[in-house]
C-alpha cells in the first residue's frame, strides 16, 4: 500500500483505495455488497407522504430562549407554526400590584432584559406622567442616554446572535465586544452590569460618575467602526443574502394589521417612530433619522437594526454635547429621597424618609399610558391608580410578544431553515414575551 | 378632548357611553354589545383613521362593586391620534365580548391573554386557548383581584402536580392529528386524549 492510498482513506472516510464507495446509501437493499447502490436506487421503499410533526424547543439554542414551536411539515416546507409561550412567566404584572412604584423598578429589569435601562425609562415616564411631575433638563438627557446604550446593546445581542443561527460567527464576537463595553459604562453608572433599575419616578438612581462622559465619548468615537467591519462582512455576503433576501416578508399593510412595531414595522415601509411621531424626552430636538425599509423581509430587518445602531450612536453624541448641569432629581421631598446625611441630622428630611419608605409615593385617582420606541418595539405602559402608593393594574405593552404573534404568518410556505431566520428576525426576549 | 368622540357619538349615538379625561387622554367608554360596531367605524371612516391597535387589556379594581374594564388602545398611524376605548362587563355575569380578530389579526394573542389572566372569553376568536398559562392550569384568572399572589394550590401541591404531569400533554390532540403521529399512538393514550383527559394525573385517584 503506497502512502498515497493511506492518505486518501483518511482524507474521505466511505471510499476506497481506487475512489469507490464502500458504503451504501440508505434505504438500498443488499447490504455490505459494493457496486448494489446504483441498481437498489429503483425499487426504494416508498416514503410515508404525511405530513410530519417536529418540536422545536423550548432548549433550542435557535429559539433564543424558551420558546417552543411545533411545526408541521410537508417535506421541507412549513405548513403549520404553532408557537407556545409561558415558559418563563413570573406574574410581574401582578407582582407590581402588591409594590410601592418605585418598588416595581427593578422588576422592568427582568422584563427585556437585553435593554434594561430603557424599561426603567419607560415605566418612570408612565409614573411620572400618572403623578404630574416634571423632570429636570440633566435627568431628560441622561435618560436619553440610557435609552439610546439600551438600544445599541440590543442590537448588538440580536445582530451576533442572528448571524451565529444562520451560520456567521465572527460578527458574532465583534457585537459581544462592544456589547461589554456598554456594559462596562453601565456598571461604572449604576454598580450592575444587567440589572441597572436606573431610575426613579421623578429622577435617577444617581447621576453619571466622574469619568462616565469621557468614556462614552470614547466609545461613540471608535463603535462605528465595528458597525463598518459588520456591515462589510454580512451586507453583500452572498450566503447571508441568500438567506434572508424575500424571506418572511410582510407588507405595510399585514404589518399594521398585526400590530407590529419597531424595527419589524418599519422595515415593511411604514414610517413610524415614536421618538419622532409622538416625541418624549426631547427627542424632537435631536438630528436622527428613522430608517425604513422597502421589502419587510429579514434582510430589511437586518438593514433598518444596523442603521438604527448608527442613529443611537449620533444621539449619543448629542446628548453628551447638551449634556446640561444641574439636579438630577426634582425638588420635591414627597417623591425623592433625601440625603442619607440628612435624613440622620435633620428631623424634617427623617420624617420625609420615613413617610416614603413606609408609606410610599401616592398617585393621584387616574390612569396613563405611555408608549416609548424600545429596541424591540413600543414598550407601552399602562397605569392605572386608585389613589393609593400601589397601582391597581400596571401593564405592559410587550413589543416582543406582539412581534412574535406573527411567527406563523411569516413563517408559514417556507422551508424548515428559513423558519429560524425569521424567529430570529423578530428579536425576541422571552423574559418579555412572558413577563 | 379627542373629536372622535363628537363625531361617534353623532353616528353611532347610544353605543357611545361616557367620556373621561385621565393624564391628557381620552378615555370613551362603548356598550359592550355594540363594541366591534365601534372599533370597525373608528378604524374604516375616513377621518378617524385608526388603523393601528397598541393594545388590548383588562383592569379590576380593588374596590368589589366596579366592573372590570376591557380596554383598547387605539392608534391613528397618519395622524398620530390616540384613543382609549373601554369596555365594562359585571364580574358576577358572563365575562363574553366579541372578538376583534376580524378587524386586526394583533388582536389574537392580546385577547387571549385577556382570556387567561382575567377570564375574559372572546366570541369568534379563532384559537382561544391559554397562552402564558398552560393548557391545563386548574387554579384560576391570575390578575384577578381575588386571586392570592402565592397561587390558589399550595407550594406542595404545586409541586406534586409538576412532578406528576401527564408528558402526554405536551401536544394537544389537535397539534398530533396534523401528523402521522396520530396514528401511531397506543389505543388507551390516543382514547385518553380524545376524551381530553390531557394532562390529568395518572395517580390521582
Amino acid at each position: 500500500m503506497s502512502r498515497r492510498t493511506v492518505e486518501l482513506e483518511l482524507a474521505t472516510p466511505g471510499v476506497d483505495a481506487q475512489g469507490r464507495p464502500v458504503r451504501v446509501p440508505l434505504g438500498a437493499t443488499g447490504l455490505g455488497a459494493p457496486g448494489a447502490a446504483a441498481g437498489a436506487a429503483a425499487d426504494e421503499p416508498p416514503l410515508p407522504d404525511q405530513h410530519m410533526l417536529i418540536n422545536l424547543g423550548p432548549q433550542h439554542p435557535a429559539t433564543h430562549g424558551v420558546l417552543r414551536l411545533v411545526v408541521e411539515l410537508e417535506g421541507e416546507t412549513v405548513v403549520r407554526v404553532i408557537p407556545h409561550v409561558g415558559y418563563l412567566h413570573s406574574g410581574f404584572e401582578k407582582l407590581g400590584e402588591y409594590r410601592h412604584y418605585n418598588q416595581i423598578i427593578p422588576l422592568t429589569d427582568r422584563t427585556d432584559y437585553l435593554s434594561p435601562m430603557a424599561n426603567n425609562v419607560g415605566f418612570a415616564l408612565a409614573a411620572e406622567r400618572l403623578m404630574g411631575i416634571e423632570i429636570t433638563p440633566r435627568c431628560r438627557v441622561l435618560r436619553v442616554i440610557a435609552c439610546e446604550m439600551s438600544r445599541v446593546i440590543s442590537h448588538m445581542v440580536w445582530l451576533g446572535t442572528t448571524a451565529i443561527d444562520l451560520g456567521a460567527f465572527t460578527p458574532f464576537l465583534w457585537a459581544f465586544q462592544e456589547r461589554e463595553r456598554i456594559y462596562n459604562l453601565q456598571e461604572m453608572w449604576t454598580g450592575a452590569r444587567l440589572t441597572t433599575s436606573v431610575t426613579r419616578v421623578g429622577g435617577m438612581l444617581a447621576d453619571v460618575p466622574d469619568g462616565f462622559v469621557p468614556a462614552l465619548r470614547h466609545f461613540t468615537e471608535t463603535y462605528p467602526r465595528t458597525l463598518d467591519e459588520i456591515d462589510r462582512v454580512l451586507t453583500r455576503n452572498a450566503v447571508w443574502v441568500g438567506r434572508t433576501q424575500g424571506v418572511g416578508a410582510l407588507t405595510a399593510a399585514e404589518a399594521i394589521n398585526h400590530s407590529l412595531s419597531g424595527p419589524m414595522l418599519r422595515a415593511s415601509g411604514v414610517p413610524f417612530d415614536l421618538r419622532r411621531d409622538k416625541p418624549y424626552l426631547d427627542y424632537e430636538t435631536y438630528d436622527f433619522d428613522v430608517p425604513v425599509g422597502e421589502h419587510g423581509d429579514v434582510y430589511d430587518r437586518y438593514l433598518v437594526r444596523l442603521e438604527e445602531c448608527r442613529q443611537a450612536n449620533r444621539i449619543l453624541a448629542q446628548a453628551l454635547e447638551r449634556l446640561p448641569d444641574g439636579p438630577v432629581n426634582v425638588a420635591d421631598p414627597r417623591v425623592i429621597l433625601p440625603p442619607k446625611s440628612r435624613a440622620m441630622n435633620d428631623m424634617e428630611a427623617m420624617i420625609y424618609h420615613f413617610k416614603q419608605v413606609m408609606e410610599g409615593v401616592k398617585a393621584p385617582v387616574g390612569e396613563a399610558y405611555v408608549g416609548i420606541e424600545n429596541p424591540k418595539g413600543e414598550l407601552g405602559t399602562y397605569l392605572v391608580s386608585d389613589g393609593t402608593a400601589k397601582p391597581v393594574r400596571w401593564r405592559i405593552r410587550p413589543p416582543s410578544f406582539i412581534n412574535l404573534s406573527a411567527l406563523p404568518k411569516m413563517a408559514e410556505g417556507h422551508l424548515l431553515s428559513d423558519l429560524i431566520a425569521i424567529n430570529a428576525s423578530v428579536d425576541i426576549v422571552m423574559g418579555e414575551v412572558d413577563r | 378632548m379627542n373629536p372622535s368622540v363628537e363625531a361617534g357619538r353623532a353616528t353611532l349615538g347610544s353605543a357611545i357611553g361616557r367620556v373621561v379625561e385621565s393624564c391628557g387622554d381620552t378615555i370613551v367608554y362603548v356598550a359592550a354589545e355594540r363594541l366591534r360596531d365601534v372599533l370597525t367605524w373608528l378604524r374604516d371612516t375616513p377621518g378617524e383613521a385608526y388603523d393601528y391597535l397598541v393594545d388590548i387589556t383588562a383592569v379590576e379594581y380593588r374596590d368589589r362593586e366596579r366592573p372590570l374594564e376591557v380596554v383598547y388602545t387605539l392608534r391613528s398611524l397618519g395622524r398620530g391620534a390616540e384613543l382609549r376605548v373601554k369596555v365594562e362587563l359585571d364580574p358576577r355575569g358572563a365575562l363574553t365580548l366579541d372578538s376583534v380578530v376580524p378587524l386586526w389579526q394583533g388582536a389574537n394573542w392580546l385577547e387571549r391573554e385577556v382570556y387567561d389572566m382575567f377570564g375574559v372569553s372572546f366570541r369568534e376568536h379563532p384559537d382561544l386557548r391559554r397562552i402564558l398559562m398552560w393548557e391545563t392550569y386548574a387554579e384560576g384568572y391570575p390578575l384577578r383581584k381575588d386571586f392570592p399572589l402565592r397561587g390558589r394550590f399550595s407550594r406542595a401541591e404545586q409541586v406534586r402536580q409538576a412532578l406528576t404531569a401527564n408528558p402526554e400533554a405536551h401536544y394537544s390532540i389537535d397539534e398530533l392529528s396534523i401528523a402521522a403521529a396520530a396514528a401511531a399512538l397506543p389505543a388507551d393514550m390516543a382514547e385518553r386524549l380524545r376524551r381530553g383527559e390531557r394532562g390529568t394525573l395518572p395517580h390521582s385517584e
